[in-house]
């Protein structure tokens, strides 16, 4: 396929990798972080970890909507359908995370809640529109990328006088968060790793543009690279951090230019200013509470905010305590630090937010990587 | 979550709307948050939404970046 088989070139890939060996200095250590769950799961599919030297590290982030979406929205979803008897339309990625009390969405739809999967959030209008005697709840998640498709069908149903049709909102923002690992109380009380650069995001800057990330390399002096979500990209931008870091430049460095210009996409940012505003607070599963993390839609669109609508109580629910991803997605972890990683913790029975999508750091390795390490404890025991 | 993929433009239909190919499966998707598609064009679509319009040469400097990094370009 065009504009994805050639950006997953094999030989090209060893040839950055042998550059990026080349010019890592081996009297210092690279830690970068990839800020998308899309970028984790093509370091773990591709195992671009392996073609990299041991000095240069990727920490996984916490930009996997799914992941960090609190188990207490979940509930609140599962309620709109089985309190308020409404038709819930959510994406594919959220139906199997587990919510309270042995729920999850799916599990709530086995016992007869209207929840429906939709494709696009255009879906969801579609089916307010042919179910007129019933209440429609679009459960909208998602960072910057998939905010804009839902301020279009706001304002659709709006002009098209809809009055069965509301959205519960869950949309985050990528920078405060990206900010949040640099700065949170927590970084203090468990310490963290330098963070040294950051891969940033593919197709939430294809929105929002570069140049939200100016403010960030200047106030914290950390290197941004954009970069594809393809495996060539993932490597590119990796050797234009490690050149910066040689250099000692911070800049925002576009390598996704395929896409992302600096101002982004103005049509889609006006809509989504015009739809929702700021939350003064979010709680991010895995981060906490996280200020400015988030949207929430503004009082002119109020008739289609499930929450006003339908007066939801959110009520938040702990993780495990066993669990550590709060530690893992701020890079002071890996997953097989984690007790219940792979034992009591996997993709099908997900305890911690890691764990939740494909997109996670626990996930990806548990797919892709854990094999790997048990072969070589089989490896060291036969040397015993 | 944020998985994207690019696709060519095959049809342009009214109310902003599109059809779009990839790998002989068509889709129609929106094509409101962008403008001056054309068909032939290639779009980056997330739930059903062209995010943005890709630029062809500035996927040929890229790829040649990569080229010129593996050291490709000395063969």
């Amino acid at each position: 396929m065009k504009y994805i088989d050639e950006f997953r070139d094999g030989d090209l890939a060893r040839g950055i990798a042998a550059r990026i060996g080349a010019e890592a200095r081996t009297d210092r250590s690279y830690h970068l972080m990839e800020f998308c769950g899309g970028h984790t799961h093509a370091i773990s599919r591709y195992g671009i970890k392996d073609l990299l030297p041991p000095n240069v590290q990727m920490i996984h982030g916490p930009g996997c909507p799914v992941c960090v979406l609190p188990i207490g929205r979940i509930d609140n979803a599962i309620e709109l359908a089985t309190e308020h008897a409404a038709i819930v339309c959510t994406y594919a990625d959220t139906i199997r995370v587990p919510a309270s009390g042995g729920l999850s969405l799916m599990k709530a739809k086995a016992r007869g809640a209207d929840i429906r999967m939709i494709y696009s959030a255009a879906d969801a209008l579609k089916i307010a529109q042919d179910n007129p005697q019933r209440e429609v709840v679009f459960f909208a998640i998602g960072f910057e990328t998939t905010t804009p498709p839902t301020a279009i069908v706001i304002r659709q149903a709006q002009a098209l006088g809809l009055t069965n049709f509301s959205v519960f909102c869950n949309h985050v923002l990528t920078p405060a968060a990206i900010t949040h690992i640099l700065e949170s109380p927590e970084v203090r009380e468990l310490g963290t790793v330098p963070l040294d650069g950051f891969i940033g995001p593919a197709h939430v800057s294809t929105v929002i543009g570069s140049q939200p990330y100016e403010y960030f390399v200047e106030e914290y002096q950390r290197p941004v690279v954009i970069a594809g979500f393809e495996p060539l990209d993932v490597m590119q931008a990796i050797l234009m951090l490690v050149r910066q870091l040689n250099d000692g430049r911070a800049e925002v460095e576009n390598e996704f230019t395929r896409a992302v210009t600096r101002e982004g996409n103005q049509k889609a940012k006006s809509l989504v200013a015009e739809v929702f505003e700021l939350r003064p607070s979010f709680e991010w599963r895995g981060l906490g509470e996280v200020p400015y993390s988030a949207l929430r839609i503004k009082e002119a669109y109020a008739s289609f905010d499930a929450e006003r609508r339908f007066g939801i109580v959110y009520r938040p629910v702990a993780d495990n305590k066993a669990c550590e991803c709060g530690a893992i997605l701020r890079g002071v972890k890996k997953p097989t630090d984690c007790k219940v990683f792979g034992t009591v913790c996997t993709p099908e029975n997900p305890i911690g937010s890691c764990m939740v999508s494909s997109e996670g750091a626990c996930a990806a390795h548990y797919t892709y990587g854990r094999f790997k390490d048990v072969a070589i404890k089989a490896a060291e025991a036969v040397v015993e | 979550m944020c998985l994207a993929i690019p696709a060519r433009v095959v049809e342009l239909l009214p109310d902003s709307l599109g059809t779009i190919e990839l790998s002989g499966v068509r889709k129609r998707i929106s094509l409101e948050l962008v403008d001056g598609i054309a068909v032939g064009d290639y779009v980056i679509v997330h739930v059903g939404y062209a995010l943005q319009k890709l630029v062809p040469h500035e996927a040929e400097r890229t790829l040649a970046l990569f080229a010129q990094a593996s050291g490709a370009e000395a063969e």
